[in-house]
C-alpha cells in the first residue's frame, strides 16, 4: 500500500514538475516522436571490453531490437571521462539532434546536468546518479536497477555452495568467511555486500564476510590482489562489486569459489565461478525510448528489479554449484518478483546486537525503515543502504 | 673490396632555408598520411579517405567542434609555452604534470572556499595569482635542488608528478560531492563563482586571451630579453654563461618559476575556463604531450599554437571515428604516432644532407 502511494506521489511529482515545459513546447506536447524521426544519444565511461560499458551496449541493442529501430539511429559515445568530456559529448549529441541521451558513469551526473539546463528540449537520462529530482529539471532523470536483488539471489547460491562445503568437511561451520572485493566505500558497494551477504545467510546462518576495496571501479591487477589478499585472510568464497575478471581470476588459480558481476565469468573461472549478479539494462532503454515514441513522460526516478526482469544471475554453472540450487532460486526468485521476500529484511540482521528501528540519513526526514525492512531504492533511483551490519568486517585500511 | 656506402650523409653546413624546410615538412606530412592510409585499410578494410573526412568532422564539423578544439589547444599550448624556458635552458621539466595539477587544485580550492566571499572578478583574479603562486613553487622546488646540489631534474619533476597526484587525492576526499563519490563533479554548478565568464560572447573567449598573451608575452621575452639570452647561454654551456658573469644558479631559479607558473596558469585555464572541476586526472598526460610540441617549434612559441592545433586537431578526430566507424579510440593515436614518427623524422633531413655516394 505504501509502496503504490510512493509511487503515485512520485508519478503525480513528475506531472506536475513537466506540465510547465510541455506547455509552452508545442513540438513536445504531441503525440511523441516518429519511429523514423528518432535519433538517441549514449554516453559510456569505458567501451565494449569493459564489463559493466558492454551491459550497457547490450541494453541498448536490445531497446533497437525491442522497438524495430535501426542501427544508424544510435549514436554511442565510448570512453567519455568524468571530466568536461562528457559535457562535450552531451552537448555535441544534442546539436547532432538526439532526442534523447543516455550516460551510464556516476561521475558524468554534474556534465549531464549543465547539458540538460541547457538543451530543455531533450531528454538526458542518467544511470546510478542522485540528483535529477533535485535539479528540478523535467528533462534529467535518474535511473538504476534493484541490482541489490540480483546480488541477494546470487548470495542464495553462495550459501547453498557454503553448505555443501560444510557437509564435505572442506570447511567447518566456524571458519566459514567469504570475501568481496569492493570498488568504493560508498552506499551503492555496501548496499550490494550486504544484500549478497544477507542472501548468503539465509541459508548458511553461520556464515561471516570480511570486505577490501581496491579503490577504483575498474582495475584488473588491484582486483587480483584484493582477492589474493582475502584468500589468505582465509576467506573461502569470494564475490565482487568492481568491474574486471580479476577477482575470478585469483580464485581460478586458488581453487576458491566465487560468484562475478554484470557478466558470466565462466569463461575465465571455469571451475570455481558459480555466477554473477547482473542487470538488463534493456529493459530501461526500451521504457524510456517507448515514453519517447509515445509522448509520455518519463519518471523521474526508476528503478525496477526481478518483477520487470531488470535484474537477473547469469546461468548457473552447474559443474560448479551445490545441488538442489536452480530449485532454490527459483523460489527467492519468484519470492523477490510477488514482493513476499524484502532483501533488507530488519528481523534477518542486527547492527551492533540490535535489530534496527529506524534510520534516516544525515540532513534527511526519510524514514527509510517500515513494515519491518529497509526500503531501497524507493526513495531514489541510486541504491540508499550504507549502515555496516553486524557480521561484515570491512577493511578500509 | 671496395665498400662503398650507397648513400652518403653529411652535415648541413649552411641551415636548409625556411622554404626547403617548409618543403621537406609537408613531404614528411604527406608520406604520414599515405602511410596511415595504408594501416587503415589493411587493419580495418576502410576508405582512408573516409576516415580522414571523420576526423576532419570530429574537430572541425560544428561550431561548438570548432570551439571544443580551440579550447584544449589553447591548453595544451599554454603549458608547451610553459614547458619553452625550461627546456631552452636544458633543464628537463617533465614536470609539468604535477605544476599543472597543483596550479589546478588551488584554483578549485579558492573556488570552493571563498566562491560565495568575494566578488566575481576578485575571486578570478584570486585564484589566477594563487595557480600560478602554486605552479611556481611546484617548479621552484626541483629548481633549488638542481642549484644547490645538482640533483637529477629529470627525476625529481618527474617524481614531483606523482606527489601532486597525491596531494589532489588527499583533497577530493574533503571536496568530493556527493560524498563517498570520489569525484568533485562541477564546482559551483548554481553560482558559476570563479568560471570564466563569457568573452565576446564565446564561452572560451577568456582562455584564448590569456594564453594568447602568455604566447606573445613569451616569444618576446626568449627572443628580445636579456633573460631569454641568459636562458640561451645557460643551455648552450653552463661554463660559458658562468665566463660571461652569468648567475647560473639565479637563472636556473628564476627560469623554474616562470615556467612552473605558466604550467600552473594551464591548471587554472582547465579549472576555472573549461572542466570547473578538478580530479587527477585534470592534466590528463597534456604534460607530456606539451614536451613534444614544444621540440617541435624549437621554442618557437608561435609555431607552437600550429603544432598544438595538429595534436588536438587529431584527438578531437579520433572521438569522431570511434563513435562513427567503431573504432578504438587507439586508432587515432596510431595515425598520430605514424605523423610524429615522420615529422620528427624530418628533422634529420633537415640538419643532414643526403646524397648519392659519387663513383
Amino acid at each position: 500500500m505504501k509502496k503504490a502511494l510512493a509511487i503515485g506521489l512520485a508519478a503525480a511529482m513528475a506531472v506536475t514538475m513537466t506540465a510547465p515545459v510541455y506547455a509552452s513546447d508545442d513540438s513536445e506536447s504531441g503525440a511523441g516522436i516518429a519511429k523514423e524521426d528518432l535519433k538517441i544519444g549514449a554516453i559510456y565511461i569505458g567501451d565494449e571490453n569493459e564489463g559493466y560499458t558492454a551491459a550497457h551496449m547490450a541494453g541498448i541493442d536490445e531497446m533497437v531490437e525491442n522497438l524495430g529501430l535501426d542501427d544508424s539511429q544510435v549514436i554511442e559515445k565510448t570512453l567519455i571521462g568524468e571530466d568536461e568530456g562528457c559535457y562535450d559529448a552531451a552537448a555535441d549529441l544534442a546539436d547532432q539532434g538526439c532526442q534523447i541521451i543516455f550516460a551510464n558513469s556516476f561521475g558524468h551526473e554534474t556534465y549531464i546536468l549543465e547539458a540538460a539546463g541547457e538543451y530543455p528540449d531533450v531528454q538526458f537520462c542518467h544511470a546510478t546518479g542522485t540528483q535529477a529530482a533535485a535539479s528540478g529539471l523535467s528533462n534529467m532523470h535518474n535511473y538504476f536497477t534493484n541490482i541489490y536483488e540480483a546480488r541477494y539471489v546470487s548470495g542464495v547460491v553462495a550459501g547453498l555452495k557454503l553448505n555443501e562445503m560444510i557437509k564435505d568437511g572442506t570447511i567447518t561451520e566456524d571458519n566459514c568467511k567469504m570475501g568481496y572485493v569492493g570498488a568504493f566505500p560508498y552506499a551503492e558497494v555496501i548496499s550490494g555486500y550486504t544484500s549478497f551477504y544477507l542472501g548468503a545467510k539465509s541459508v548458511c546462518p553461520s556464515v561471516t564476510m570480511e570486505v577490501k576495496y581496491t579503490n577504483s571501479w575498474a582495475s584488473f591487477d588491484l582486483e587480483k590482489e584484493c582477492a589474493d589478499a582475502l584468500i589468505s585472510d582465509g576467506c573461502v568464497l569470494i564475490s565482487q562489486h568492481a568491474d574486471t575478471t580479476g577477482a575470478p581470476t585469483a580464485c581460478e588459480t586458488a581453487g576458491v569459489p566465487c560468484v562475478g558481476y554484470n557478466i558470466d565469468m565462466t569463461s575465465v573461472a571455469p571451475n570455481e565461478a558459480l555466477t554473477s549478479a547482473s542487470m538488463d539494462w534493456g529493459v530501461y532503454y526500451t521504457y524510456a525510448v517507448q515514453c519517447m515514441l509515445d509522448g509520455t513522460a518519463i519518471d523521474t526516478d526508476w528503478c525496477k528489479g526481478f518483477s520487470e526482469g531488470a535484474d537477473k544471475i547469469t546461468p548457473l554453472n552447474e559443474k560448479v554449484v551445490a545441488e538442489g540450487t536452480d530449485e532454490k532460486v527459483k523460489e527467492v526468485e519468484d519470492a523477490l518478483a510477488d514482493g513476499s521476500l524484502h532483501v533488507f529484511d530488519t528481523s534477518t540482521f542486527t547492527v551492533d546486537g540490535k535489530e534496527l528501528t529506524t534510520y534516516k540519513k544525515d540532513g534527511s526526514d526519510t524514514e527509510y525503515i517500515s513494515d519491518g525492512y529497509f526500503h531501497e531504492s524507493e526513495y531514489g533511483s541510486a541504491p540508499a543502504f550504507d549502515i555496516a551490519i553486524d557480521g561484515i568486517t570491512s577493511i578500509t585500511e | 673490396m671496395n665498400k662503398e656506402p650507397f648513400l652518403q650523409v653529411s652535415k648541413r653546413r649552411n641551415k636548409a632555408g625556411w622554404q626547403e624546410r617548409l618543403l621537406i615538412r609537408f613531404i614528411a606530412l604527406i608520406l604520414a598520411l599515405i602511410v596511415c592510409g595504408a594501416v587503415i585499410v589493411a587493419l580495418v578494410k576502410m576508405n582512408p579517405v573516409d576516415v580522414y573526412k571523420a576526423i576532419w568532422d570530429g574537430a572541425m564539423g560544428s561550431e561548438r567542434r570548432i570551439w571544443q578544439t580551440i579550447r584544449d589547444t589553447m591548453v595544451l599550448l599554454c603549458i608547451a609555452i610553459g614547458l619553452a624556458p625550461a627546456f631552452k635552458m636544458k633543464f628537463w621539466n617533465i614536470g609539468a604534470e604535477g605544476q599543472i595539477l597543483i596550479g589546478g587544485a588551488c584554483s578549485a580550492a579558492v573556488m570552493i572556499y571563498a566562491g560565495d566571499k568575494m566578488s566575481p572578478v576578485v575571486l578570478l583574479i584570486v585564484m589566477f595569482v594563487a595557480s600560478a603562486l602554486g605552479g611556481m613553487i611546484w617548479g621552484m622546488i626541483p629548481a633549488v635542488f638542481k642549484a644547490y646540489w645538482n640533483t637529477n631534474e629529470t627525476l625529481f619533476t618527474l617524481m614531483l608528478n606523482y606527489v601532486a597526484m597525491q596531494v589532489v587525492t588527499y583533497c577530493i576526499v574533503f571536496w568530493e560531492n556527493p560524498k563517498g563519490s570520489n569525484t568533485v563533479g562541477i564546482i559551483n554548478q548554481t553560482t558559476q563563482a570563479g568560471w570564466l565568464p563569457e568573452l565576446f560572447g564565446q564561452k572560451y573567449g577568456w582562455n584564448v586571451l590569456i594564453v594568447l598573451i602568455l604566447t606573445v608575452g613569451m616569444f618576446i621575452y626568449l627572443k628580445y630579453c636579456k633573460q631569454g639570452y641568459e636562458i640561451a647561454v645557460v643551455g648552450e654551456s653552463e661554463n660559458t654563461a658562468k665566463y660571461a658573469g652569468i648567475h647560473v644558479k639565479k637563472v636556473i631559479i628564476r627560469t623554474m618559476a616562470i615556467s612552473g607558473a605558466i604550467c600552473g596558469i594551464a591548471g587554472f585555464v582547465i579549472v576555472s575556463g573549461a572542466s570547473h572541476t578538478i580530479s587527477t586526472a585534470t592534466a590528463g598526460g597534456r604534460g607530456f604531450t606539451a614536451i613534444i610540441v614544444a621540440w617541435l617549434s624549437k621554442f618557437n612559441t608561435f609555431i607552437m599554437v600550429a603544432v598544438s592545433f595538429g595534436i588536438v586537431f587529431m584527438n578531437q578526430g579520433a572521438v569522431q571515428i570511434a563513435t562513427q566507424y567503431g573504432l578504438n579510440e587507439n586508432a587515432s593515436d596510431v595515425i598520430l604516432g605514424i605523423i610524429l614518427f615522420f615529422l620528427i623524422g624530418a628533422e634529420f633531413f633537415i640538419n643532414y644532407r643526403v646524397k648519392r655516394a659519387k663513383k
